[in-house]
This record gives structure tokens, sequence and C-alpha cells, in this order.
């Protein structure tokens, strides 16, 4: 750069205006001149740069510079966010959980400084009534259509007609197993328990989350996955606490572990499922035949959100089908709008771990809101751990 | 306007003090109060806490009863097994390394810290993984060697977490003993043995009894190896607590078992300098 600004231009003045008067006299075309004034690599930085030359969608409000969302491992597509800083300039900063259960402990202890955060169905209706979210405001939410969606997976998002929630992608609680070493075949919840004390003795997995692990338990023995009966809660800690000494772990990250064959089965969620099964063929992912669960993924905006305007900009930005679906295609989670699934490659669609035969899906249960602030459960866990 | 020499010499004493007054005051008693309080409340229905007052937590341990025992079991041999390793190396070094090789021999003990004990976890839990040294056992026709997620991992992992803190303050009081004692020990007619049991020994135990302490306090508020390498299935203090605020969002009950566990800390720290005082003959203890 030299002092003289004049000397820095990419054209004199003069010559500005020589080739202003060419462009409106017809004589060069409008590409001629952007590229000999500079202008048109202006307009270029200038689109990129927020605050200055926003696009018109984002353009009402001031969206800030940052903001932050909490989500689950491996459940977005990281260009997604990349992509959407450089529409809106606004960098997204992503919090990994590992249950439910943590989400509702860091937003009840208060300031998480998030403004956008991916509750499970069954947790919606806690963070209603402790007042954690607030009602979204769709006119704020053009790209979500309500029609194109299916009800069974936005109802939770609902409380009294009105939306708290929009979903995000649905998914099932099933188990993945290694073919390649484990022959006998399984189908059900109770085929994995007799298994992981047998066959797969010390090479079976399960979440260290209450409600699949005690759910599946539950199962197994006949019950309901939502149970919190004494009795039934009992059967299923005898259960438990029998086939701990012949597990491998008790740990909801179990891609690592079956990857490297220190496990050969595991309880497993769709996503990772289908994940695992595409890297290695030989794991199967296979939905109990006795029951299990079935669970959607919502997006909702806390109460205290520090940038309720990116936040919602962001939701708006994810519910675009365009956007949706590399989301799909990352995390290989099934979504829960039609517009998606028109969108989607074959080989997904018809894959059925990821869209299994409605028949498959009819024992399933979505998880209870009363699971997840049940003191029962909650001890019973610890002491499973701690047996 | 005169300052007296006491005010000045008061002044630099709040100023010097001050500082860390002030963040331990906000960034520990405050915290640590609001910790004590909590015990004494109660769940809320959703989770959380609500105020009250009942002893009721307290009356709850015993359902955490074997996190305790587990913890409290395996802090000692952590510890103790620490100890047996950490001593020889700390001896070679004081005592037996040339000069010139010290500081370079005790970098390489200090270079791990360096990097974050989580990604030094994980290292081992690649190196103990199938993929890892059973893979090698494998190749010479030896199958099924497990060692992930076995008691056995998990004491590794502590032994080689905690080796550094037991050495250094093991070295420091072997590199201060007066080799002369040796020279007049070995001159009395005492053999090497008897030397290192009657000289070397009890000499270096204050250093001996800082490292125990050290390791002891930090390993019954341990939580990342268990989970990592113990596979979740063995159950400490540390992952107790963490599962009371994280998942069942039993606050009070959590900080109950918090408060317990600086008591407990407190007592172990105690009894430590008891005996490293008896042991020294005097009360000028750096014990930590």
């Amino acid at each position: 750069m030299t002092k003289k600004h004049r000397e820095n231009l990419p054209i004199s003045p003069d010559d500005f205006m020589h080739e202003f008067m060419r462009f409106k006299r017809g004589s060069v075309t409008r590409r001629h001149f952007l590229g000999v004034t500079g202008l048109g690599l202006a307009t270029a930085v200038m689109a990129r740069s927020p605050g200055a030359f926003s696009t018109a969608a984002y353009a009402a409000e001031d969206l800030g510079t940052k903001m932050s969302i909490a989500t689950w491992p491996n459940y977005h597509d990281p260009a997604t966010f990349e992509n959407f800083k450089a529409a809106t300039g606004v960098a997204v900063e992503v919090n990994v959980f590992g249950s439910n259960e943590e989400m509702l402990a860091k937003l009840q202890a208060g300031a998480t400084g998030w403004s956008l955060f991916v509750p499970t169905n069954y947790t919606i209706s806690t963070y209603h009534k402790l007042g954690l979210i607030d009602e979204l405001e769709l006119s704020k939410l053009p790209n979500f259509s309500a029609a194109t969606e299916n009800p069974r997976f936005t109802k939770e998002g609902q409380i009294d007609g009105k939306t708290y929630a929009l979903p995000k992608n649905w998914g099932t609680t099933g188990f993945a197993v290694n073919t390649s070493k484990i022959k006998t075949p399984m189908k059900t919840w109770k085929d994995f328990f007799e298994v992981a004390q047998t066959e797969a003795d010390h090479r079976a997995m399960v979440h260290d989350y209450q409600l699949t692990t005690i759910g599946s338990a539950l199962v197994a023995l006949g019950y309901g996955f939502n149970s919190i009966k004494a009795d039934e809660l009992a059967k299923a800690e005898e259960l438990l606490i029998k086939v701990k000494p012949h597990l491998f772990a008790i740990n909801s990250d179990y891609q690592p572990g079956m990857r490297a064959t220190d496990a050969w089965m595991t309880m497993c969620w769709t996503n990772d499922g289908a994940q695992l099964n595409r890297d290695v063929p030989a794991i199967a992912y296979i939905l109990g035949t006795d029951g299990g669960e079935i669970w959607t993924d919502y997006y909702a905006i806390p109460k205290d959100a520090p940038n309720k305007a990116a936040g919602y900009a962001l939701l708006n930005y994810l519910m675009d089908p365009q956007n949706a679906v590399k989301e799909h295609i990352a995390n290989g989670a099934p979504t829960t709008d039609s517009r998606v699934i028109s969108l989607l490659p074959k080989d997904i669609v018809s894959n059925k771990i990821v869209y299994p035969d409605e028949a498959a899906l009819t024992p399933l249960e979505f998880g209870a809101a009363v699971t997840l602030t049940d003191p029962g459960r909650a001890e019973l866990m610890a002491r499973f751990k701690s047996a | 306007m005169a300052v007296s020499a006491e005010n000045k010499r008061r002044l630099v004493t709040a100023a010097l003090v001050g500082p860390a007054a002030v963040w331990l005051f906000t960034f520990l008693v405050l915290p640590f109060t609001a910790v004590v309080i909590f015990a004494f409340g109660e769940r809320a229905p959703e989770g959380g806490y609500q105020p009250a007052f009942t002893l009721a937590q307290f009356a709850n341990l015993g359902a955490r009863s074997a996190a305790f025992t587990n913890t409290l079991t395996l802090a000692p041999i952590g510890a103790l097994a620490c100890l047996l390793i950490a001593y020889p190396v700390a001896y070679y070094l004081a005592i037996k390394a040339d000069q010139k090789y010290r500081m370079f021999l005790i970098s390489l003990i200090v270079i791990p810290f360096w990097t974050s004990m989580l990604v030094r976890t994980y290292a081992w839990m690649y190196l103990l993984g199938a993929r890892g040294i059973p893979h090698l056992f494998e190749l010479a026709g030896i199958d099924d060697v497990r060692l992930l997620n076995t008691p056995g991992a998990v004491l590794l992992g502590i032994v080689y977490g905690y080796l550094p803190l037991m050495i250094l303050p093991i070295y420091v009081s072997l590199e201060k003993l007066d080799r002369r004692l040796l020279d007049a020990s070995a001159d009395l007619g005492a053999t090497p043995l008897s030397t290192f049991f009657g000289v070397t020994l009890p000499l270096s135990l204050p250093g001996v009894m800082t490292g125990v302490a050290l390791v002891t306090i930090l390993l019954l508020g341990e939580y990342l190896i268990p989970q990592l390498l113990g596979g979740g299935k063995v159950f400490f203090i540390g992952n107790a607590l963490v599962d009371l605020f994280l998942q069942s969002r039993n606050w009070p009950f959590g900080s109950a078992i918090a408060v317990t566990l600086v008591v407990v800390v407190v007592a172990v720290l105690l009894v430590a300098m008891r005996i490293a005082w008896r042991v020294s003959g005097s009360r000028q203890v750096d014990l930590i």
C-alpha cells in the first residue's frame, strides 16, 4: 500500500467515468465494467461480509457474530455450520452431550449460553413445565412446513396447541451385532441379554443411559419400555446386575469399541447403526421384535438464549430441505419431513436400517416423560453401575 | 503523607496476599458454601435443588457405599503401586544418575504433563484395545487376551498418570540427603542394604509421605481413568458425583457426597501429617 490513496485505486477516477460512460452507451458488457473497475470484486467481498450487505432473509434483524448450540455427537454435517456462517456471519459453537439428562441439568443450572438445542421427544414436556423453553414464533421459521411433516414425529413438540419444538430427525434404539463374531441369530432384547452372558461374554456394551438400558432390560422381561413399577424395575435390576460381570462396558460411546472389535454387540441408535454398517458391513442393526424405543429429536430455543435471533436464523436454515438433506446424509438418521425424503439418494431411502418396514416399528415405544424424573430409575442405574 | 514502616509492611502483605485471598474466597469458599447448603436441601420433583433443612441426604450415604468402598480401596492401592515403582526411579535419579544427564532424565518424567491427561488416557485405550497389545499376542499365537475395561487397566492408568507426582517429591528428599551419612554408615561397617534401610529410607520418608498423600488425595476424586479404561463398570465417588449432578440431577445428595469426600480428604491429610511429623521428628515438614 502506498500512502496516497489514489495510487491504491484499481482504476483512476477519470478512467472510471470513461468506462462507466462506455457501459451506459452499451459499448462494453456489464461483466467488463465490473471487472475493469474492480466493482465486481468489491461486490463479491461485500456479499460475504454481513452487516454491510446481508441477504434479504437475514437483513431484518441483527444476528450478532456468534451463537452456541447443544446437540449430540456425530449428528451434524460440519459443512452446515460453515455454510451458515458464510450466509449470515454467525459462527456456531457446537456443544456435544451424552444424554438428555445432562442437557436438562445444564439448563436447570442456568447460563448455558445456548441459543438452540436438540432435546429428545420425552423431555420436552418437562422443559415446558420448568419454564426453560419458549413457544416458537413460527413466523420467523418460514422454511418449516407443517404440512409435509409426519404428525407421529411432531406431536410432542406441541403442548396445548402451541409449538415449542420442531423435529430434527427420528430414529430407533436397537442393537448392533458383529455377525462375523457372533453366530447366534438374534431377534429380541431377550436374545441380546442371553447372548451377552454366553457367546458375547465380555464383548457386549449397554448404554450409560437409564432410559435405554433399563428400558431394554424391561422389554427383555416382557414389561413395558417405560415402566416405573417397583416390582418390574426390581426384576430389571436383577437381570442387569446378573449381566454386568459379562459386559465389556457401560458406555454410550460404542462406535470406537465396535470398530476395533473390542465389542461385538451393543445397544445402538439408528444413526450409529447406519454408520457402523456402512463402514463395517458385518455389523448388522437389529430392532427387537419384543419392543424397544422409537424417538424423535427436536430443536428448541432456551428461554434464556443469549442470541435468540441467531437461534431462529439457524433453526430456519436447518428447516430448509436443501440443508436438512445434507444433515441427513451426514448423520444417517431418518427425516420427519417428506420434502427431505424426496431429495434423498435412493440407497438411503431403501436402507432398512434408516427406514425400517412399518411392521418393525409397531412394537416400539416412545420414551415417556416420567422416566426422565423418576428417582427410582436413577437409583437403579447407580446401583447397577456400582455393583 | 508519611507512611510508617509498620503500615508499609502491612500494605505489602495485603498486596501480596490479597489476590490469592480474593481468588480463594470467590472460587473456593463461596462455591463450597453453596455445596454445603445444598447438602441439607431436597431434590426438586423434576430434579435439581429445593430449599429444605434435612439430614436425609447424609442418612442416605449408604446408597453409594459401593462407590466409597471402591474409592477407599483403590486410592491406597494405587498410591502404593505408584510408590513401589517411583522409589527406585527417584533413587536412581538422585543418587546413582550421572549429574550430566540428571536434568535430561527428570525432563523425560515431566514431559508427558505437556499433553492433556485425556489424550494420554485415550492413547492407552488404543494400546490396550483389540488393535493394540492383544493384537501382538494374537500374532504370537495367544488368542483372546483382554486388557481394556478391566480393573488391571484402571490400575495401570492410575500408575501411569500419577507416577510423576510420586517420583518428584521423593527425588527432592533424596537429593537433599547428605552423602557423608552414607559414607559414615559404610565406615561403621553397615552393608549397603542396612545403610539403605537404616539411613536413606528414613531420611526420605517426608518425600514419600508427600507423594503418598498427594496421589491418594487426587485418586479420591478420580473420575476419568475408571470411566475410560474401566469401561464405566468401575464406579468411584467421582463417577457417583457426575451421575448425581448430570444424570439423575439429585443435587442435594451429590452435595452431601461431595461434603463427605472433602471430610475424608481432610482426614487423610491430617493422618499423613501426623505420620510425617513423627518420622521426621519435627514440625518442619513441607507436606505439599
